[in-house]
């Protein structure tokens, strides 16, 4: 039921511009594989080139095994889910989600029986009879994955589809969306720019700046071990300390930055004179002096109290200020305005990644 | 002048000629009565009422102004025709006299010749003439433009649509006569067309394209192309591209694309494009009298040489409605057929 894709150097260019540049990925049957990417960054161009809409410039994709090569959209066994939905605005809710077994020459009745049976898979029975217009929001998004598992596709593409919802829906979507991908154990290939989205859904992420693929790998490994600046920047919140490596050995490394000498891990191996940057999580900041780990100092520039956490920004190095966030329960008094502010991390959390380029603010 | 036509001859009588000429009061009087009843029923008390939103003076002026436009402008020219067509044909002397009198006999000489009383077969057979080739005209202009709307419309590039644009619009600057004979030198005998056809050696006698009608198809189609391509190049444009990828993704191919998706959306479009054609076809004169065959009888020609050759107005209105009356049914009919609203036709 469920094929693979792969991608082999796939490489797409539009004239001059190179959308997406040699991806090479193995996504396996059955997975929940997100692409995850500021926009332009060329994540809808591949799955527009998995989907056969676009021709690959240079390389193959490959489901199932097959080379796609010359095989159109109408022939391929992929569903795609557009951002915007593109539901049939003069078809009833039935007609859409039968649409592609009604091109197929599948009768009447079958087809009315595998609409009914769909309507049931995403919660909406006996709604078959009505207008697209009538359904809300997230109704719409149902109806446009039953359209597309009605085919019974072997992967499903799907381009940015809650982007239209609003903030509840959308989390309640990313649930459903995950239950049915298990229920149909189908491919999903998921293109966002929200990393919760990826986070929270997926098996595997590939993240995507300017048509390079940049990491591949689970949620959690992509937050906590992220292998370019960009990935660190990108995904969470991160606080950038660019500097050269004075120190390094194996397995940690010291950055002269305009902080101080800051500790971090050296996953990349970098040597003493490397321009590097630190990253610290707002999270792994914790206020005051530690007993060990590495301390840093910088007036408080604002605070802000959200409910169960404060956020507490501190004057950075340049434009960009140094953020921390504070749990509800911590024994340190949260500093004010305009005091200096003490705070330190265990030099296991700091992260030394060679400079590159980082993400748009 | 306008007591005579209230009280002609001194009598108490309203002459159906009158009737015109009244008309405009009391579509101002109509205006006048909506306005007022505007500011009554209306409860909103944010909701300014029309002599509120534009004063008396400006008001009055407004309803003066568009009731007069559209009366004597446009629907008193009309109105006259009709009239007309009720009575019988009376050197100036008469009219108003004994023999002015309300009649449909008029019309009837459509079916029956007032000459020898027998079938007006002349004239019955150019009028459904008429319709038909209108129709096939409208048909043979969808074929052509559909494809070319849905060219410019969705898959043509910036520049090409640009270039195409020009080439349609480019040879509408030319006036519609000059444009019938331009089309009259290239299928002439001696013309482009049969001078490359003899060259190439496919005929040896030039093929007389003018006699055979060809002409008259050609023009027909040609002056009405532009009209049916903007409603539909305006359909099609809206259409949102994700619709006609979503049902290739599905697994349609392309004439089920359209078949699905593209033209039951583009359908007012069609509606429009199509009843504006047939209708503009149906009245044209330019392309049947230049480019027709000699036996050819456009009923449209019929009505012009009862209007400037035989100055009988009345039979020529009358002709003329019976042609109105008879498109307007078809287009109708048609309409119900492919289930478009009369509204989404005319949007």
């Amino acid at each position: 039921m469920s094929a693979g894709v792969d991608l082999d150097g796939v490489t797409v260019r539009f004239g001059n511009f190179t959308a997406v540049n040699n991806a090479n990925l193995a996504i396996k049957g059955g997975e929940f594989f997100s692409f995850l990417g500021p926009s332009g960054c060329g994540k809808t161009t591949i799955l527009r080139t998995v989907s056969g809409f676009l021709d690959p410039s240079a390389g193959k994709v490959r489901i199932a095994g097959q080379d796609m090569a010359g095989i159109g959209p109408n022939k391929r066994p992929t569903a795609l889910i557009f951002q915007n939905l593109a539901l049939f605005p003069l078809m009833t809710v039935a007609e859409n989600i039968a649409y592609g077994l009604r091109v197929r020459g599948i009768d009447r009745v079958t087809r009315r029986k595998k609409a009914e049976e769909l309507l049931d898979l995403i919660a909406l029975p006996g709604q078959g009879d009505k207008l697209v217009s009538e359904l809300s929001g997230g109704q719409k998004q149902r109806v446009a994955i039953a359209r597309a598992l009605a085919v019974e596709p072997q992967v499903l593409l799907l381009d940015e589809p809650l982007s239209a919802l609003d903030l509840k829906l959308r989390q309640h979507m990313r649930n459903e969306l995950r239950l049915i991908q298990q229920r149909v154990g189908i491919t999903f290939i998921y293109i966002t720019h929200d990393q919760g989205e990826a986070l929270t859904m997926s098996d595997r992420i590939a993240v995507m700046s300017d048509g390079v693929i940049e990491q591949v790998a689970d949620g959690k490994t992509v937050y906590d071990k992220p292998e370019t600046a960009f990935v660190a920047s990108f995904v969470g919140e991160n606080n950038p300390f660019p500097g050269r490596v004075s120190k390094a050995s194996a397995d940690e490394a010291v950055v002269d930055t305009a902080f101080g000498k800051l500790k971090g891990r050296n996953p990349s191996g970098l040597k003493t004179g490397d321009k590097a940057i630190l990253f610290v999580r707002p999270e792994s900041f914790k206020l005051g002096k530690g007993a060990e780990g590495t301390t840093l100092e910088s007036p408080v520039k604002n605070v802000a109290f959200e409910g169960n956490m404060t956020h507490v920004f501190l004057k950075g190095a340049g434009k960009k200020d140094i953020t921390l966030t504070v749990g509800r329960h911590g024994s340190s008094k949260v500093p004010d305005q305009g005091e200096k502010a003490t705070v330190h991390y265990t030099d296991g959390l700091g992260l030394v990644l060679p400079e590159g380029k980082m993400a748009r603010e | 002048m306008a007591l005579v036509l209230f009280f002609p001859k001194g009598r108490w009588h309203v002459s159906s000629r009158a009737f015109v000429i009244l008309l405009p009061f009391l579509v101002i009087a109509a205006f006048w009565v909506m306005a007022r009843y505007e500011a009554r029923t209306v409860h909103d008390p944010t909701h300014k009422s029309y002599w509120e939103r534009n004063g008396m003076v400006l008001g009055i002026l407004f309803i003066v102004l568009v009731a007069l436009w559209t009366l004597f402008l446009v629907t008193l020219p009309y109105l006259y025709m009709v009239v007309e067509s009720f009575h019988p044909r009376l050197p100036p002397m008469k009219r108003f006299g004994p023999e002015d009198y309300l009649t449909l006999e008029q019309y009837k000489s459509l079916f029956v010749s007032p000459v020898d009383k027998e079938w007006n077969t002349t004239h019955l057979y150019a009028f459904f003439y008429t319709i038909v080739v209108s129709s096939a005209v409208t048909f043979l202009n969808l074929c052509i433009c559909y494809p070319l709307a849905y060219f410019m419309a969705q898959a043509g590039s910036v520049q090409q649509v640009r270039l195409l644009m020009l080439g349609l619009i480019v040879p509408y600057w030319v006036n519609e006569i000059l444009r019938a004979f331009s089309i009259r030198l290239l299928l002439a005998a001696k013309g482009l067309i049969n001078q490359g056809l003899m060259g190439a050696g496919l005929t040896d006698a030039p093929i007389d394209f003018l006699g055979n009608n060809t002409g008259m198809w050609v023009g027909l189609s040609y002056a009405n192309l532009l009209i049916m391509m903007f409603p539909l190049y305006n359909a099609i444009e809206s259409l949102d591209k994700n619709q006609i990828e979503a049902a290739r993704d599905l697994g349609a191919p392309w004439w089920k694309i359209h078949r699905d998706v593209v033209i039951p959306y583009a359908k007012p479009g069609i509606a429009s494009g199509c009843t504006m054609v047939f209708m503009l076809a149906a009245g044209s004169l330019a392309a049947p009298l230049f480019l027709g065959g000699p036996n050819t009888l456009w009923f449209t020609a019929i009505v012009y040489d009862f209007f400037f050759q035989a100055f009988n107005w009345p039979r020529g209105s009358a002709y003329a409605f019976l042609l109105l009356a008879a498109c307007i049914t078809f287009v109708m009919i048609m309409l119900r057929l492919f289930k478009v609203k009369l509204g989404e036709a005319i949007r």
